[in-house]
Formats: C-alpha cells, sequence, structure tokens
C-alpha cells in the first residue's frame, strides 16, 4: 500500500512516497530546509514524490502526517493540506507525533542506545522536546528553556538540541536532525495495515495563543 | 469557458469561507466564523484565528459540497484567498486549496481578497459595467479603486492613512460599551440617536487635504474626538447618549465614504459605485450612498449583507472571471502574502 508522509513541523518540510507490507520503504522523499517557505514548498514537493515514485493521488491508501509540536504556522500547512488531501481521495489520515519519529530514528532500530533527548526549535529560546529510550517515548512532549532542563540522558538529537548545545549539558549528535519520513511511516505502518479509521490531525501546540484581554479604554483626554 | 465551476476558499481573517459558484450564479455559500472567540479579547487574534480555520476547513468543505450538489471532481477549479490578510490565517486557506488541487487534479487561483470583494457583487447583480470605481471598507481595509477589468486591471485611487472603517467602529463600539465587532450594535444603536446631535470630524476634508489625499481616508482623529467627547461627559458626571453619538460617529463615517467614493466616480467619469466589505453591511452607508448617488446618475450595486462580510463565494466568483477571461491559474508554489498589492488580482 503506498501511502503519502508530511511533515512540517521543524524548519524541513518533508514530503514522502512510502510504500507499506510487512516492512516499510520509502520510495521518494523530499526534505527542503528553508523555515519560512512551508506554504509554498510543500505542494510542489508532494506533486514531486508522487512523480518520482511514478504514483498519482488515487494510488494512496493513507496519509500520515507529523502533528508537531512545532512552530504553529508551518504545522498547520502540513496538517491542512494532508487532511484536504485525505478527505478528497476518501482514504485514511493518520497523526504521528513529530518527536517520535526523531525517537524512533534515533532509538528504535538498534539495541541500547541508552536514553536520548529529541529536541526541535520551538523559537523564543524554547525548545520542544522529549526523551526516549528504544523507541518508546519516556518524558514529554514539552516545551521550555534548554538550559532549564535536568534530564539523565545519554545524548542528544535533533534540530533544537545541535542549536542549544551549549546549553544542554549533554553530548549532542548530528544525526537525525528532522524528522525522518521513515520514521513517521514506521510508526504509522500498524494502522495503515489495519486500515484503522481515519484519525482528526489535531497538532500539538502545547502553547496557548498569546492574547490579553484588554482593560479599560486608555483615556485620551488628561 | 463561458460559465465555469468555481469553488472559493476564503481564510484571510476570523471566517473560514467556502463558496462555490457556476458563472454569475451561486451554488454555496458555507462560512464558519471564529468571531465568539476573539470578542473577549476585542479585536480579531490572529492565532485563534489560524487554529479555528485549520478546525473548520474540512467540515466547511463538506457543507458547501453539499449545498451546492456538486463534488470537487466537477469543479473547472479552485481559487482562494492569497492576500492580502493575516499572514498565518491566508495559508491554512492556500494550503488546504493546494490540498484540494493536488487531490483533484484542478487548477488553483491565488486571488486578491479586495478584488474578490469587488466581485461578489457580480452574483447578486450580474456582469459589472466596466469601468467602475469600488468602495471596499471593513475592519481591515478602506480603499477606493478604479476597476477596468476586474479579471486583470485594479487601479488604487485611494485608501485609509491610518485605522479602517470598521476599526473605527470597534473601538467606538468598545468607548460605548457595545460588543465586538461594532458595526452591528452602532448600526443599531445609531437608530435611536440625532445624526446631528454632535459635529464629529470628517478626516481628510478640508481644502489643505484634499490637495495631497483627494481619494485617501483617515479614520483616527474622528475616533479620538468621540473618546474626548465621551470623557467629558463622564468627568462631568453626565449620562453619555449612546444613540446620539453611535448616530453622529456612524454619520462622520458614511459622510466622507459616499462623498469621496462618488467624488472618484465623477472625477473618472464613472457611472457605477461598487460597494463591499463587512462595512458595506452598514444601513446607513447603504442609504446616504444611494441617495447622493440619485443626485448625479450614478448607480449604487451593494451586495447583500451576508456577501459583504468575508465569505468563499466572493472568492470564487473572482475566479469564475480569471477562469471565464482564459487566465492562467496559479503555480503550486504560490505563496501566500499578508500585504498583496491592490493592483494584482491573481498570483
Amino acid at each position: 500500500m503506498l501511502v503519502l508522509v508530511l511533515d512540517t513541523a521543524t524548519p524541513a518540510i518533508t514530503a514522502a512516497v512510502a510504500s507499506v507490507t510487512d516492512t516499510v520503504e520509502v520510495l521518494a522523499e523530499r526534505v527542503t530546509v528553508d523555515a519560512r517557505a512551508h506554504g509554498e514548498l510543500l505542494a510542489p514537493s508532494i506533486d514531486a514524490v508522487l512523480h518520482e515514485a511514478g504514483a498519482t493521488p488515487p494510488d494512496l491508501a493513507a496519509v500520515v502526517a507529523g502533528l508537531g509540536p512545532g512552530p504553529f504556522t508551518g504545522l498547520r500547512v502540513g496538517l491542512v493540506t494532508a487532511a484536504a488531501l485525505a478527505d478528497t481521495l476518501d482514504i485514511p489520515a493518520y497523526g504521528v507525533g513529530t518527536l517520535d519519529a526523531l525517537g524512533w530514528a534515533a532509538t528504535g532500530r538498534v539495541a541500547a542506545t541508552g536514553r536520548v533527548l529529541v529536541a526541535t526549535d520551538a523559537r523564543r529560546r524554547e525548545i520542544y522536546w522529549a526523551v526516549y529510550e528504544d523507541g518508546k517515548r519516556l518524558a514529554g512532549p514539552a516545551v521550555d528553556r534548554p538550559a532549564e532542563l535536568t534530564l539523565d540522558v545519554e545524548a542528544a538529537v535533533g534540530d533544537g538540541a545541535l542549536r542549544y548545545a551549549d546549553v544542554l549539558g549533554v553530548p549532542v549528535r548530528d544525526m537525525p536532525r528532522y524528522p525522518p519520513a521513515a520514521g513517521l511511516a514506521a510508526l504509522a505502518a500498524p494502522r495503515v495495515r489495519e486500515k484503522a479509521p481515519s484519525e482528526q490531525l489535531v497538532p500539538l501546540y502545547l502553547r496557548r495563543p498569546d492574547a490579553v484581554e484588554p482593560g479599560a479604554p486608555k483615556a485620551v483626554t488628561r | 469557458m463561458v460559465e465555469p465551476l468555481v469553488l472559493g476558499i476564503e481564510t484571510s481573517c476570523d471566517e473560514t469561507g467556502i463558496g462555490i459558484v457556476r458563472g454569475y450564479t451561486l451554488l454555496a455559500d458555507a462560512v464558519a466564523s471564529s468571531v465568539d472567540e476573539h470578542a473577549r479579547f476585542g479585536g480579531v487574534v490572529p492565532e485563534v484565528a489560524s487554529r479555528a480555520h485549520l478546525e473548520a476547513m474540512v467540515p466547511t468543505m463538506h457543507r458547501a459540497l453539499s449545498d451546492a450538489g456538486v463534488a470537487l471532481s466537477d469543479v473547472d477549479a479552485i481559487a482562494v484567498t492569497a492576500g492580502p490578510g493575516l499572514a498565518g490565517a491566508l495559508l491554512v486557506g492556500v494550503a488546504a486549496a493546494k490540498g484540494y488541487a493536488l487531490a483533484a487534479d484542478k487548477p488553483v487561483y491565488g486571488v486578491n481578497h479586495l478584488a474578490a470583494h469587488v466581485a461578489v457583487d457580480t452574483l447578486e447583480h450580474g456582469p459589472l459595467p466596466e469601468p467602475a470605481v469600488a468602495l471596499l471598507v471593513s475592519g481591515g481595509h478602506s480603499s477606493l479603486l478604479l476597476v477596468d477589468d476586474l479579471s486583470r486591471d485594479v487601479v488604487p485611487l485611494g485608501s485609509t492613512i491610518d485605522d479602517a472603517a470598521g476599526e473605527a467602529f470597534d473601538k467606538v463600539a468598545r468607548l460605548l460599551g457595545l460588543p465586538f465587532p461594532g458595526g452591528p450594535p452602532i448600526d443599531r444603536a445609531a437608530r435611536e440617536g440625532d445624526p446631528d446631535a454632535i459635529a464629529f470630524p470628517r478626516g481628510l476634508t478640508a481644502a489643505k487635504d484634499l490637495a495631497a489625499h483627494r481619494f485617501d481616508f483617515s479614520f483616527s482623529g474622528l475616533k479620538t474626538a468621540v473618546a474626548r467627547w465621551v470623557e467629558a461627559r463622564q468627568r462631568a458626571g453626565e449620562p453619555v447618549p449612546v444613540g446620539d453619538v453611535a448616530a453622529a460617529f456612524q454619520e462622520a463615517v458614511c459622510d466622507v465614504l459616499t462623498a469621496k467614493a462618488l467624488d472618484a466616480c465623477r472625477a473618472r467619469g464613472v457611472d457605477t459605485l461598487v460597494i463591499g466589505g463587512g462595512v458595506a453591511a452598514n444601513s446607513r452607508l447603504r442609504a446616504l450612498a444611494t441617495e447622493r448617488a440619485g443626485r448625479y446618475g450614478i448607480t449604487v450595486r451593494v451586495p447583500r449583507p451576508k456577501l459583504c462580510t468575508d465569505n468563499g463565494a466572493m472568492v470564487a466568483a473572482l475566479g469564475a472571471r480569471l477562469v471565464a477571461a482564459g487566465v492562467a491559474p496559479s503555480r503550486l508554489d504560490l505563496p501566500a502574502d499578508s500585504a498583496m498589492p491592490l493592483t494584482t488580482v491573481n498570483v
């Protein structure tokens, strides 16, 4: 079964076509790192990976999308695109935590990697983070200042960990840096195989909107 | 294509709108509004609006398709507001449009929100005589445009140099203890008041201002004048006559809007004035424009209030004009442009 995989929760705009059978194989993948162009680049990337995989939208059996956490505007681009595609093609949409895909790549495939902190950039000098061991999430997802985290981990991965390597106080590995399509597809694969019901793609915002209720109008005369 | 079937998506502010038109005929106008979520903040909160757009997109699409009795596979094109508007909010609509277009293999047209406010009138009154002058007044915009060809050529004549007209309604409503958005409650309160009770200023109408700003607007001074007047009453321990303040304020706004719009028509030798945007739902603006235009033999076209406020039908209406005129669709990397210039009809 062919699935379309999308993630726009980090500066990486990721689109891929994966084949899900007993195994999961990524047939085509585009990763473009540009924190300010999710809206422009995602749709052409989808078009490109479908073409490269020799597929058309009606060939797809499901859409898998990274639910974040991540900067809101870019994150919504991926989720609304995935929802629109799945809705029109009448195929299920499945959500996967973006940090979980990184955690899968960092700890899920090799034994005894120890506990790993996965962190992506949350802007405002904060990171979105979670801790994984053997592919399982032990803590998070949450959003905090990197210097304020006290975690018992062997290493850290992800774009946010690289950005704040100096304050995290743990060894930071270069890879994986962005959520890999293989991880997103692998984590959704059981649902794809079971033809599980479609899910509403609800973003992991982890922050409330910035908005304050106004006080009384300020006087214009003194 | 004479009567293209076009679906339009609008998410530039707090309304998630999906409309479907066939040529000049409205088939569906589904709107989900997040206005109630913004009311306690006294204005639209961009992040709250963007979150609501994401939640509302698929249900609103289902409602529009069902109301029109068509499938997405039937449409000739998908049009979407690409700007101007709130960046994060626009992007939800633009991304959704691309997702739907990719899935259904349809061309997508990224269009200008303001040109769409003009185009929507064609759904009610048929083809627009061109050239026409358009007055667009809402919470985010106050502009005068010369429309030579709706599908290709829109020329800005003037716009507000500070607050939008709708913003002034919101701020004055707040001063008077009326709810957000301020347009409807001020319109209602004004019916009980005397528009001549208080002489509020008419921005940019003095001879010295007309030289440089003949077709521009200013509502910031008016808003301050209302605040000063209300505060003086409060300091004196006198009750504030809400009806009179609302009526006199509304009269000042409508006086300037209609005077400048009709001046633009006469200066350009144009005999049709189209009014659009949320403030076009104001009863006094509609009445005064029609009354004054009659003196000059100018025809005023104002769509019904539901079509004046933001909706997807207006976007579909403009999309239908573009398809009918053979304009090329947008590329898949079409951006959302929060500051899209008035001269850009489509991208």
